[in-house]
């Protein structure tokens, strides 16, 4: 396939400043000018932002104008932006597959803002080591696959339920499957969702029966997702009922919306020694039940196990509102209970929320700041009730409550099998547990891995609202491939010289895929790759002792050119070329 | 040599864990030391032990792979094979008089911006206490013997 390799490549460079973000540490100018003495580099400029209309323009034009058959833009990571310019250089006529992204603000500016002089030798060594794969990169065709017009939605709280139905409104099928026996996840156990104080039973009653009377969703209850194998468009998926009932499933795009639960703060502030300390959810199941029998005092302890400084660091987004709104309930319920809410710092964000807190001053509701070295102690006090000792941050004196019942805002954590299913689906978690998405600000409910989507809560902390209108946002992304029928796949997949192949299979035996297969010709085995099984990891090339595969897109010629280029000095380069 | 010796490491990092690992590093603006020269590859499977010592050869004085956590490969198991591969490198490299702590396999996923940070910053330290690779220095005495 490296035929045309004879062809001369015409290479352009385009050098961002991405605004200062680039341009304020690296000496921009200095790498065009670089970028120039470079081997095959006919062309190079620099863009303010080369991904803005203008710079996408810039790029066509110069296609035309130098006669471009190669294109590097030195920006960003290719994980966000390399779709944007590979299209820019399809519509100018130069297959996708002959651009090439050199990384110099995540991996350079951004890593070394006050090393300018170094950072800026570094992106030229980026850029150099991007020529040098550029020059050999070889135009590919990207094979079409069908997608199957199903999807699977993987849990079915309240984020699970919208995704499911706003996907069946679309015309797809879906299967919803939740591990419980019942529909409706978190909500379950709430009894009012604030802003609007409306009864959590009510709205989520509503949907499950939408849920269930629509012929297009299948709903699985009491079952778990077993094993997921294929890709974007058809996912083979296997789900478990019990121990031993199983369904095969064919899947088009995946949504997971696996909720959290919350952190059970066992050993602390007496949680789990003392009947009256509980947590916020607790107490929501005994307002809910009407349980509350009347206390003379309550107590509510805030950030309790989260923002910590290690491990749950961050903030759980929803506590703050949850206090609140059960804070102003006790005192609707029992006018003459004095509630008391102690908390670090009170982050009642957002258009609907603030005016809470000031209503919750004026019911009444005594605030006390405390601070995260000096937390406050709860023991037990006379006559089974609870003595709670904080040391009061604004006065600055110590202050004791007797308390009948102290209420712990505990941060909502990852399911514990979450692991297993983000092994199962390869997708990742970040360090605080929670489903990680491809990019935070640009592809906040999907992951990196093609055809699979993230919502609500197994995201990270979020309230009923928010988690709602990411279901509506999921919904319409894992809709796309299956309205599109039909999708192009990346073309990076393994490719075999018959000539070379000495038939050894250690090929066969490294891939996880069985991608490979071994055939007979003229009485030789050779092996062959199966295009439609191959994802294209290459370890079957890193393996092959002849060197009879070739990596598509990343070939030994590509990744050793790249190397050579690595660590050379820049000044040596034109030299050695 | 009155400056400081700068070790140049080439690091191969997968698509998947590893690179969006040290995408994250920079967007969460964690400075470390410029010293790393990143590839991009799909995944850890695909790094023929031919590049490692091709970096080596090329005067690179260390070099990294870093890819998913075990259990998370985006392939299934090409991490392994990227391990035990470097495991039984690292043997040859002493056989050829270059340290192995030169040659470093990590687990970097896509959330520990920090812990890539680190990674790069500890082994920048290793090798600027073992010095210059004796692989470049020898060869840079070739080069200047034959020139």
């Amino acid at each position: 396939m490296e035929q045309s390799q004879k062809k001369t490549s015409r290479i352009g460079v385009f050098v961002c400043h991405c605004g200062v973000n680039i341009g304020g540490v690296v000496n921009v100018p200095e790498v065009v000018e670089y970028a120039k003495t470079l081997p095959d580099v006919v062309y190079a400029e620099d863009n303010l932002y080369t991904c803005s209309s203008d710079g996408l323009n810039k790029i066509k034009e110069s296609i035309a104008k130098y006669n471009l058959n190669r294109v590097i833009v030195a920006s960003c990571t290719p994980r966000t932006h390399e779709p944007l310019f590979r299209a820019t250089c399809e519509e100018a006529g130069v297959n996708k597959y002959l651009f090439e992204m050199a990384n110099i603000r995540e991996h350079c500016s951004w890593a070394h803002m006050h090393e300018h002089e170094r950072a800026t030798e570094k992106a030229k060594d980026i850029v150099r080591m991007a020529v040098a794969k550029a020059r050999l990169l070889q135009p590919q065709t990207e094979p079409e696959i069908d997608v199957t017009p199903s999807a699977l939605v993987i849990g079915g709280g309240i984020s699970g339920i919208i995704a499911a139905l706003c996907l069946a409104d679309q015309r797809f099928k879906v299967s919803l499957v939740e591990k419980e026996p019942e529909l409706g996840g978190m909500l379950r156990n709430l009894h009012k969702l604030y802003p609007t104080m409306q009864d959590a039973s009510e709205g989520l009653e509503h949907f499950i029966q939408a849920v269930k009377s629509n012929k297009s969703i299948d709903v699985f209850t009491s079952t778990v997702v077993k094993e997921v194998k294929g890709f974007i468009g058809n996912f083979k998926v296997t789900l478990q009922k019990g121990n031993s009932e199983t369904a095969n499933l064919d899947i088009g795009t995946i949504v997971v919306a696996t909720g959290a639960t919350i952190f059970e703060p066992v050993g602390m502030y007496g949680y789990g020694e003392h009947e009256n300390v509980i947590t916020q959810l607790q107490l929501e199941r005994l307002l809910k039940e009407g349980q509350l029998k009347k206390p003379e005092k309550v107590v509510m302890i805030q950030c309790v196990g989260s923002r910590e400084e290690k491990g749950r660091t961050y903030c759980s987004r929803v506590c703050c509102m949850t206090a609140l709104k059960n804070a102003m309930f006790i005192r609707e319920l029992y006018p003459e209970t004095d509630v008391y809410l102690l908390y670090r710092d009170l982050q009642t964000y957002g258009q609907h929320y603030e005016h809470h807190h000031r209503e919750a001053q004026e019911k009444g509701i005594r605030f006390i700041k405390y601070a995260q070295e000096k937390p406050p102690e709860v023991v037990a006090g006379k006559n089974g009730k609870l003595e709670v000792n904080v040391y009061h941050a604004l006065l600055g004196e110590q202050i004791k409550i007797e308390s009948d019942l102290v209420v712990l805002s505990t941060p909502l954590i990852q399911h514990k099998d979450a692991k297993e299913l983000s092994k199962m689906l390869k997708v990742p978690l970040g360090s605080d547990g929670f489903f990680f998405e491809a990019h935070v600000k640009l592809r906040p409910i999907e992951f990196a891995t093609d055809g699979i989507y993230v919502c609500g809560t197994a995201h990270s902390p979020k309230d009923t609202a928010e988690s709602v209108s990411q279901a509506f946002g999921v919904a319409s992304r894992a809709a796309i491939p299956m309205a599109l029928k039909r999708l192009r796949t990346e073309a990076i997949t393994a490719l075999v010289d018959e000539d070379l192949c000495s038939g050894c299979r250690i090929c066969e035996a490294v891939c996880e895929y069985s991608a490979i297969e071994m055939q007979e010709k003229e009485g030789k085995q050779t092996s062959k790759v199966l295009e439609a099984l191959c994802k294209g990891c290459g370890t079957c090339g890193a393996s092959c002792p002849t060197g009879a595969i070739t990596m598509r897109h990343f070939t030994d010629n590509q990744l050793v050119a790249q190397v050579r280029a690595a660590p050379q000095v820049a000044k040596e380069v034109t030299k050695h070329d | 040599m009155t400056e400081e010796f700068e070790p140049k490491i080439v690091g191969f990092l997968c698509n998947w864990c590893s690179y969006a690992g040290a995408d994250l590093a920079g967007v969460s603006r964690i400075q470390y030391p410029p010293n790393l020269r990143i590839i991009r590859v799909m995944c850890s499977g695909r790094v023929d032990p031919a590049f490692i010592l091709e970096a080596f050869r090329s005067g690179a004085d260390g070099v990294l792979i870093a890819g998913c956590h075990p259990g998370d490969c985006h392939y299934i198991a090409g991490n392994y094979k990227a391990q035990r591969r470097g495991i039984l490198l690292k043997k040859l490299l002493e056989q050829f008089g270059v340290e192995p702590q030169r040659l470093k396999i990590e687990f970097v996923s896509a959330s520990e911006g920090a812990k890539f940070a680190a990674v790069v910053k500890e082994m920048v330290e290793t090798i600027k206490k073992l010095g210059p690779s004796p692989l470049k220095v020898q060869m840079e005495g070739l080069t200047y013997a034959s020139g």
